[in-house]
This record gives C-alpha cells, structure tokens and sequence, in this order.
C-alpha cells in the first residue's frame, strides 16, 4: 500500500505527517528547525526522498536544507541568492522608490524532470534557480525587467510566492507575485510577459485593470491541462482557459471571494478547491465556520464542504501555500491554518478530520504519495 | 585560542556544543574572528553578517568583556582577553519581541 507523506512549514519549525493510503492513521514527526519560519518544504517529483526547504529567521537570515532520504537526515546548502546586476527599485508602500533586498525565500519548486534543479521564489519579488542541488543559486533577472519598478508589497511583502511548471512545454514558467501579478516565460526564464490581462483590482489599484500590480495570491493549474489556469486574486476567483492570456471571474456563488489558497482535484481538472476568508481586513472564515468551497465545473458554481469542519467560533486563516492534492484515488485534499490545525479529507473534500490539532501557525502544506 | 559562544540557534546549524574554539592568524578583530568562523563552519555564512557586505545582521551583537562591541569598527582589535582566550567572544541574537 502507498505511502503518503505531508511536509508541513510553520512559524516555528517544520513537520512530516505519515500515513498508508487510508489516511486515516498518522504519525507526527518534528519539529524539524525548531524555532526557525519553515515558509516551505517540497519534494523532487522525480525523486521523492529529494526535499527542499526553505528555513529563515529575522535574526540570522535564509537558509536552505536539502534531504537526500526522505527527511530522515538534512544539510544545509546554499543561502547565497545575490541579485543579478543593478538592483534598481520597486515601490515601496507609500510609492516611493525603494531597492531591492533579499529577505526570504518563500517557494521552492523542484524541476519536473531532474531532482538537482530546483526554483525559488523569494522576497523582495525574483525568481532564482539551482541546478546543483541547491549548492550555487542564480537569478532569472530578466523577469525584474517586466515594470518591477512598478511592482509594490502586499502586506506580507513583495513576494514571489507561487511557481507552476508547464508539463507539456518545459520552457515555460508561470509565477505569480503580490502584488505584481502573473507572468509567464516561454524561453526558460529569458524573456516574460505579464499575463494579467482581465483582472480587476478597483480597490487596490488606481486603475483597475493595469498591466502589473495586481495582488495575485495563488495560481494552480491540473497536469493533464495546462493551458487551464485558476486564480485565488487578493478578491475574485478567476480562470484562464489560454494560458494566462486572459483570464475571467468565476467567483460565482462564494460567501465571500477573498481567499488565498486554490487547488484542483488530482483527477478532474475541472474539480478546484478555494477557503473563503472575510475580507482582507479580516483574515478569518465568515461567520465562524471554516469551510471549504468545491467546484466541480471549474468555477460559478460551488458547494460548502463542512463535514468535521469546526461550523463556529472558527477565527483561522489559510495561507496561500498551506493547501495540497494527493494523487491517490479517491484524491486527499490537505490544509493546514494559522491556528495550527492541519485538516485531511480522504474523500475529495466530502468529509474532513484533523491530522493535528496544535502545531504553530502553518504557512505551508505540500503531500508526496510514495510507492 | 580564540573562544566563541555562538546563539542556540546557530549552535544547532553548525552542529556544535557549547563553545567554539578558534586558531586565528594575525591580529583579533570582528572581522578575523568571523572570517576564521565562517571558513570553518561555512554555513553560518548570512547568518551573522551579509555574505558580499560582511554588514552585521541587524539583530545580531558582538559582546565581550561585559562591553557591547556591536557598533565597533570590524578592524578594531578586540580586547586583550579575547585575544588571551580569557575571555568568550559572544555573538548575541538581539532582544526583540514581546
């Protein structure tokens, strides 16, 4: 029976969760860095015992570790990420220009295709790559060419925070930034274009439908189409049916559209998964109950999964990098929350239940399946 | 020998216990002491100082001697007893938070 295997990032260290295929018994392992921001943990797809993590602190810097046995044993590795050439400035906050400096990796994403090569996101927004296991990192400076001036902080900062790999073309690279947008290279990083075009953000930017600013908080796309884009935006969900040339609202019938994470069924590409959270003032569930929304026509209609759900006094966030799929049948959906609970379904969304209840607030989910 | 005590957190990086002891060439400053650390142990590298600008961490501090040495020249020799060995040089994660 298989293994599955959820890497679990917290303000406080990190955590492996396990599992045979019935998900319905785990074990608890961590924390791993305790102490440390854990912003992301992920595997190679090509080798599932290669994993990748990101571990920072205010205090001492960035980190990378790298697990050549499944998280059994960790090395440090890299932490050089050096701008390429002249920084230049973003906006800050107040429009003011501000330079570039690195504070955090947010996102690391291994290649599709060979475990030493691996993609980070970072803060202040860039995409840097390793080909060496994560030992040397260089930018893919060319995307900061793309308006970066004009890019500006959310409130979390200027983060790349979301990377999607195109199965079928593989020079071709979706990011996403807040709050700058979506972006794609069709050259392996030496050119990009915005890809932002039918967003609107009338209460986040001047003009609503400008070329980059948009905070974008999460882009997911299913293997099996990826011309096919969903978007969880700071508010609206959104889709793009020609790979981010332009996109639509599908929000539909969502208590609220706000949201950060959005996944999609690891069998039905047309099945996606978002959280509704109040408002971007209020980083919690609506009226208490923690409820996942599920789309089976790929957006405008959605039903409310709330089956082990706490349905009151629910004040928790889902983070935009705390959401995953298994592969297995029927599909795991997986979610962990800032109050520290980390939420499982076995059944595609139908029923949930805790895996654990009490970490630190979790910033990120990702789940292996293992043969 | 020069003497370091490095914060739990970096303890735990380096994989060391307690205190670390250095053989430095030529004269004891921050930055020889820091270099000698980082060579040795080159995955404290960014986590004390910017790897290009050798800057100190904003909330990281140098103690010695009962003296914050934090805002010293980093080519300023540091006290007779570091250099003796009599005396630990501390590297501090700064007090912040509630």
């Amino acid at each position: 029976m298989s293994t599955v295997r959820v890497l679990v990032g917290t303000r406080k260290g990190a955590f492996v969760l396990t599992s045979d295929g019935t998900r319905q018994r785990w074990d608890i392992s961590g924390p791993l860095f305790p102490g440390w921001e854990m912003y992301h943990l992920n595997g190679s797809p090509v080798d599932p015992n290669r994993l990748y993590a990101s571990q920072s602190s205010g205090w001492f810097g960035q980190q990378i570790q790298r697990s050549n046995d499944g998280g059994q044993t960790w090395e440090p590795v890299g932490n050089q990420f050096s701008y390429d050439g002249v920084t230049g400035t973003h906006q800050w906050y107040d429009g003011t220009p501000r330079p570039w400096e690195f504070k955090r990796v947010w996102h690391l994403e291994p290649s599709l295709t060979d475990p030493d090569t691996v993609y980070a996101g970072v803060e202040d927004a860039a995409l840097f790559r390793s080909i060496d296991g994560g030992q040397t990192w260089q930018e893919l400076p060319e995307l900061r060419s793309v308006k970066g001036h004009l890019w500006q902080p959310g409130a979390g900062g200027m983060c790349l925070h979301t990377i999607v790999l195109d199965p079928s073309h593989t020079e071709r690279i979706f990011i996403a930034i807040s709050a700058a947008g979506v972006f794609r290279t069709d050259d392996a990083g030496k050119t990009w274009q915005p890809m932002n075009h039918g967003l609107q953000s009338p209460y986040e930017l001047p003009d609503p439908d400008a070329e980059v600013g948009h905070c974008v908080h999460r882009i997911a796309m299913h293997r099996s189409r990826p011309s096919v884009l969903f978007m969880q935006k700071h508010w609206d969900v959104m889709r793009s049916d020609d790979a981010g040339e332009s996109w639509h609202e599908v929000s539909g019938n969502l208590p609220t559209d706000f949201g950060f994470p959005i996944a999609v069924h690891a069998h039905e590409p047309e099945t996606i998964y978002v959280v509704p959270i109040k408002s971007d003032s209020e980083h919690f569930p609506p009226d208490g109950k923690l409820r996942v929304y599920r789309s089976r026509t790929g957006g405008h209609e959605w039903e409310a999964l709330t089956q082990g759900l706490p349905q009151r006094d629910c004040y928790v966030n889902v983070l935009r990098d705390a959401m995953a799929v298994d592969s297995l049948d029927a599909c795991g959906i997986y979610f962990g929350t800032t109050g520290g609970q980390v939420y499982a379904s076995a059944d595609a969304g139908d029923s949930w239940a805790p895996i654990v209840r009490d970490l630190p607030a979790v910033v990120s989910v990702e789940v292996q399946v293992l043969p | 020998m020069i003497r370091v005590v490095l914060p739990a957190h970096l303890r735990t990086l380096a994989r060391v216990d307690g205190e670390v002891t250095l053989e430095v060439e030529g004269e004891v400053t921050q930055r020889s002491v820091l270099d000698t650390l980082e060579s040795r142990y080159p995955m404290l590298r960014g986590t004390i100082r910017d790897q290009v600008t050798h800057q100190r961490r904003a909330f990281v501090r140098f103690f010695a001697c009962e003296e914050d040495l934090s805002h010293e020249p980093s080519d300023a020799p540091l006290p007779d007893a570091v250099a003796a060995g009599t005396e630990p040089f501390l590297i501090v994660g700064a007090m912040a938070g509630g």
